[in-house]
């Protein structure tokens, strides 16, 4: 991308996927709404914000950026990025869980041009992430491979031998997120394991790490400036987030901070987006 | 139409919320039991045993393999561990700590996975659990049951935690007909009878007893009456009810909600090729992941239907 969009013009653009988002659950009748909204500002900043190099005409070009959304439940915010961007029409998204589309209730790699792994049980998208990082560093390209967590995800066993893999192999072309929105499916991350803080465990193993509030829009791209500029070991950024962030008012009226795996109901989803537009 | 209405049968509940309720209600009377779950209670139901004794549940966190094998270690010490989470993270996630922390040392551990098959519907083919079965049966040594409604799924709660060694209990998302009205006849590893008839017998699980009972129905109104057997032990097999249904009806068909290999359908084939071998078909996922959509328009596009039952039939007897 030539020149680089303002912070606004990125804000902007978050709460536009979180309002897709919201409708495309809505109108699904299913999905995961508050995990997709946590994740906006990363999702948004990485599509918009110039760090992924990726073509939607020609989705496997071999040195493009991947993007993996670990947390493929929260796939929503992923689809509402990649219609914006151009992969597919924006109209197509309320096709969301719906027999025969490919915008499927987790992310389909063999089905939708543009995802890069599919993903749906969690704890292993780092895993192919940094396979994805060897693979393109061994064919030479400059190219730069993104994984988003969940926190609850970091439950899985997996993602730290992917985290001790990545620091041996010194991944400088690999940067992992993780969603610090503080819920799991039956609770807080406090309550059912809490593993924080994840920049001083993870530092350890070798990896370069910033801690962030994740809903900041600037903070977002500081940190992405910052682990880009990283070349010799991988990056995580530990992305302090809400879940439902951008509409907390609507999950404190209805008494959930988590609302995990819930669409909002028309009339909630009408005030969620009219508060995002406000 | 619905599933059951060609049979008649009133709609009941989800098998998951059955194996939830009965193992609440029996939590008083198995001591022992104690819950682990991996931050899915909410979805597999035993987060209401674990409510009613808050002691005996653990919550690991999203970690199967770990979940599995902390399992293992209760069990050795006397508990009686129930673990569930979705059929396809418990099994595929977690398979060799169940070999290993549970199967091999012949712990008395109790597998639990729900939310199997397609008919889980929106959220798509990576949370459907279509191998499971043949997983769990591929385990030396360990029973494994696939229940067709609410009434025998309570029974085989209470079979499992009577049942000393591993156990498999596959249950499903969606509500399911009542197939059992009153007391269900529930033995591990004898199958029931749920419809007779002479012409051909359908060997069916889960909910494609139900299925079965409605294709029963649209064959009789062409001539051909079938015998329906809920074969809810996959393993062990009951050889008799299968030796018996060949040789009195002379052609079986096999229904499931689980890919072909290694599942039901291949179970029985290899029974009947053994005792008494007739002709064979069957009705399952076949060799193909599905997709997200409605349960019933899946279950109509991969030809888990009445109609898809009876053309088999029609095949195996034509
Ligand atoms: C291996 C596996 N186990 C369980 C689940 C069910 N599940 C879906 S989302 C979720 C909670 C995820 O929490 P977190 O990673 O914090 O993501 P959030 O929704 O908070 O963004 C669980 C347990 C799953 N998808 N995969
Ligand atoms: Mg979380």
């Amino acid at each position: 991308m030539s020149e680089k969009p303002s912070i606004e013009e990125l804000e902007a653009k978050a709460d536009l996927l979180r309002c897709h988002a919201i409708r495309m659950t809505t109108e699904a009748g299913s999905g995961h709404p508050s995990s997709s909204l946590s994740a906006a500002e990363v999702t948004a900043a990485l599509y918009f914000g110039g760090y992924l190099n990726v073509d939607p005409a020609n989705p496997t070009m071999p040195e493009r950026d991947r993007f993996i959304l670990s947390k493929g439940h929260a796939c929503p915010i992923l689809y509402a990025a990649m219609a914006e961007r151009g992969y597919f029409p924006v109209e197509d998204l309320m096709t969301l869980r719906k027999l025969g589309s490919p915008i499927e209730g987790h992310p389909n790699l063999r089905r939708l041009p543009g995802i890069e792994a599919s993903t749906g049980s969690l704890g292993q998208g780092l895993s192919i992430g940094v396979g994805q990082a060897l693979g393109c560093r061994m064919d030479g390209h400059a190219n730069r491979v993104f994984v988003v967590i969940g926190d609850g995800e970091m439950g899985e066993g997996q993602v730290w031998e992917a985290i001790a893999t990545a620091a041996k192999y010194k991944l400088g072309n690999l940067t992992a997120i993780i969603d610090q929105n503080g819920y799991q499916q039956t609770g807080s991350t406090k309550t059912v394991l809490d593993q924080t803080p994840f920049a001083d465990r993870i530092a350890p193993f070798g990896w370069h790490t910033q801690t962030i509030n994740g809903n900041s829009m600037a903070e977002v791209v500081s940190a992405l400036d910052a682990a880009v500029a990283v070349t010799d070991q991988p990056t995580m950024i530990v992305a302090e987030t809400k879940k439902g962030a951008g509409i907390i008012p609507i999950l404190e009226e209805l008494g959930d901070s988590n609302l995990h795996g819930q669409p909002l109901k028309p009339e909630w989803a009408e005030k969620a987006i009219a508060l995002l537009q406000s | 139409m619905a599933l059951g209405e060609l049979s008649g049968l009133p709609m009941g509940e989800a098998t998951r919320d059955a194996f939830g309720r009965a193992l609440e209600e029996l939590g008083a009377t198995y001591p022992n039991v104690v819950t682990v779950d991996g931050d899915v209670g909410n979805s597999t139901r035993t987060e209401w045993f674990a409510n009613a004794f808050p002691e005996r549940g653990f919550n690991v966190g999203i970690a199967e393999s770990n979940m599995v094998s902390v399992a293992g270690g209760l069990a050795s010490c006397g508990k009686t561990p129930v673990v569930a989470s979705f059929a396809a993270f418990l099994l595929c996630n977690a398979f060799d700590q169940i070999r290993m922390s549970v199967a091999f040392p012949r712990l008395n551990v109790k597998l639990v996975g729900t939310h199997a098959g397609i008919s889980i519907g929106e959220d798509g083919p990576s949370q459907m659990g279509v191998e499971d079965v043949a997983l769990a049966c591929s385990l030396a040594d360990t029973v494994v049951m696939v229940t067709s409604d609410g009434a025998s799924t309570r029974a085989a709660t209470k079979a499992m935690l009577e049942h000393d060694g591993p156990t498999y209990l596959r249950c499903g998302r969606p509500k399911v007909p009542v197939i059992y009205d009153g007391d269900v006849p529930f033995t591990i590893g004898k199958a029931n009878t749920v419809r007779e008839g002479g012409d051909v017998a359908i060997v069916a699980n889960g909910l494609m007893v139900a299925t079965s009972l409605d294709a029963a129905a649209l064959l009789a109104k062409e001539g051909i009456e079938a015998r329906v057997l809920d074969m809810h032990t996959a393993k062990p097999i009951d050889e008799e009810a299968v030796a018996k249904a060949a040789e009195e009806t002379g052609a079986i068909v096999v229904a499931e909600e689980h890919l072909a290999a290694g599942g039901l359908g291949a179970i029985v084939a290899s029974t009947v090729v053994r005792t008494k071998p007739v002709p064979m078909a069957f009705v399952n996922l076949g060799d193909s992941y599905a997709e997200s959509g409605d349960p019933d328009g899946l279950l109509e596009k991969y030809g888990l239907t009445a109609e898809a039952v009876a053309a088999a039939v029609r095949g195996v007897k034509g």
